[in-house]
């Protein structure tokens, strides 16, 4: 990846601590370049309204601008219907709103909810959530100690309970990617419904639903250069249909008396309110953004850094990798001697080095590590070797401060 | 860097690797824990107090350099003290590490090597954690005790 990439994203010209930022957090949220945030800002200037609604031009010309979002990231995806994109404010409310509508409707006590061990809490605490107003419950897959889901595990628990399969295309901790063709596929002969957390693959990995034939997928705008507060929910047509609505408001009806409502058609059916229209359209340019660079590209790109990254933290000293399955997306996370990784990333910042320490909102897999947290340094499109090369170089520093 | 020498001064990384007072004690008139969710430190305090005199305290728990340096000093801080004294170390040492000087320096002794943290916002949560937890059980308080 040359130069020119890295002067998309104004932010990285920024001096952190006196020292060029060195961001390294792009699992927690990437960095927008510069067409992004000018299509939203273009919006803003020149096409704002309400959507749906106005009979004037302008709205007319907001709801196209919303629409066309729709539409690109329904192609993006591959998905077989436009209407089958809802928009939500990010991966997690994607998730709630399957939990609540679906799981609400169809779990029954004593169902089973099948996760990971490895999952975010937004792919746990929703199904705690409906769990407990159903009755139903959570089974949890385990997963061997290099990070790599327990397959046959994952067999043994499927049966005639079995209500839904909710699971992380890759994990935001160990970065392992997980083999979700399989398991749709295993979960899809008991006609099992499967939802993939797609959070941590969307700007990293070809998606096609279609192929894949996941039941719901979800993901986030921000973690793949777009803005914050916006998502999706991929949803089979049919499913979708099936479901309640998750919020009442406007635009998410045909005809409302104090009797009774009857509901708008999909996508609407899901978004009630005025949504986030202006970054709706930045999602739009963030589409346009990642094709005009290439998905395998940014894939190629990142695979070459994880492999530079793994060889060169493997020599430093004290320093051990938590996640080494042979399939990964650009994230490695570790420890480092005793040193608590709070402690690792305050002196990474004054270095101007910017990456995750804690539990990464996964508190069980912390657990199965039996560890308090780790480090996570996560790569993106705009990151370099040389940078990979200054954080060994600091994490050399960090040793050297707590071996005194 | 001088910022984060303050901060990693050599009594704090000694503390934080062999922490003072760093075991459970058994029969205990007082235990509380602390917890920060966000970032996932723990302290479980442990104190014995007598007609309203410490008479003993220990910790135990997992978190960072700064949590754990900031909990041995406390203990070896507080022992000894009366509920009222220990109160006005607290005040004095909240003082100290969100504005980086105490109005009565000589109440804290040791616990000054702390004032780095005031370079480091979002290092404060970490060195008060212990601190928040033992004034709950000099004032007992029955909450959840965090930090953050």
């Amino acid at each position: 990846m040359d130069n020119k990439i890295r002067q998309l994203f104004p932010i990285l010209q920024n001096k952190i601590n006196n020292k060029p930022l060195i961001y390294l957090d792009n699992a927690a949220t990437t960095q927008k370049p510069r067409s992004v945030v000018e299509a939203i800002e273009h919006f803003y200037f020149n096409d704002n309204a309400n959507i749906h609604r106005g009979i004037y031009k302008l709205s007319q010309r907001a709801t196209n601008a919303y629409e066309k979002s729709r539409k690109n990231i329904a192609e993006f995806i591959n998905a077989k219907y436009t209407h089958e994109i809802i928009f939500v404010r990010n991966t997690t409310e994607a998730i709630n709103l399957v939990a609540q509508s679906y799981g609400y409707k169809n779990f029954k006590p004593g169902d089973e909810i099948i996760i990971s061990t490895m999952e975010h809490h937004s792919n746990i605490v929703p199904w705690q959530l409906i769990c407990k107003k159903t009755g139903a419950k959570l089974q949890v897959i385990n997963i061997h100690e290099n990070g790599e889901l327990d397959f046959n595990h994952y067999e043994k628990l499927i049966n005639n309970r079995t209500k839904i399969v909710a699971i992380a295309h890759a994990s935001n901790t160990l970065g392992t990617v997980n083999p979700i063709k399989k398991i749709i596929a295993a979960a899809h002969a008991h006609n099992i419904p499967v939802l993939i957390d797609g959070a941590q693959a969307s700007g990293h990995i070809q998606i096609d639903v279609q192929n894949l034939d996941c039941d719901f997928y979800a993901f986030s705008a921000h973690k793949m250069y777009g803005p914050t507060g916006i998502g999706i929910l991929y949803g089979k047509e049919a499913l979708l249909n099936s479901m309640p609505p998750y919020q009442g408001g406007g635009d998410m009806i045909k005809k409302v008396t104090f009797a009774e409502t009857e509901y708008a058609d999909l996508p609407q059916k899901f978004e009630a309110g005025t949504p986030n229209i202006a970054d709706v359209v930045g999602f739009g340019a963030t589409i346009d953004f990642i094709k005009s660079v290439g998905i395998d590209v940014i894939a190629k790109h990142e695979k070459e850094l994880l492999k530079y990254a793994t060889a060169a933290f493997s020599n430093v000293k004290g320093l051990k990798i938590i996640g080494t399955a042979p399939e990964k997306t650009s994230i490695i996370s570790f420890i480092l001697d005793k040193i608590h990784p709070h402690d690792v990333a305050t002196i990474l910042d004054t270095e101007g080095i910017a990456v995750r320490a804690g539990h990464h909102c996964t508190m069980p897999l912390m657990e199965f590590y039996n560890i308090p947290g780790t480090t996570r340094a996560s790569f993106g499109l705009y990151n370099t070797k040389e940078e990979i090369d200054i954080l060994i170089e600091a994490l050399t520093k960090v040793r050297k401060i707590f071996s005194r | 860097m001088n910022d984060l020498r303050d901060l990693y001064q050599q009594i704090i990384i000694d503390h934080s690797q062999h922490p003072h007072n760093f075991c459970p004690l058994e029969q205990a008139s007082h235990k509380k824990e602390g917890f920060n969710p966000l970032c996932g430190d723990k302290i479980t305090l442990y104190v014995n107090e007598k007609s309203g005199l410490i008479t003993d305290i220990c910790f135990q728990g997992a978190g960072c350099a700064i949590s754990t340096a900031s909990a041995s000093l406390m203990t070896d801080a507080i022992k000894n003290k009366t509920i009222e004294e220990a109160l006005e170390v607290f005040t004095e040492f909240q003082k100290l590490i969100t504005t980086g000087k105490a109005d009565h320096p000589e109440k804290l002794g040791k616990l000054s090597v702390l004032a780095g943290v005031v370079e480091f916002p979002m290092r404060i949560k970490c060195a008060t954690l212990p601190w928040h937890t033992l004034k709950a059980v000099l004032t007992k308080d029955q909450n959840i005790i965090s930090s953050e």
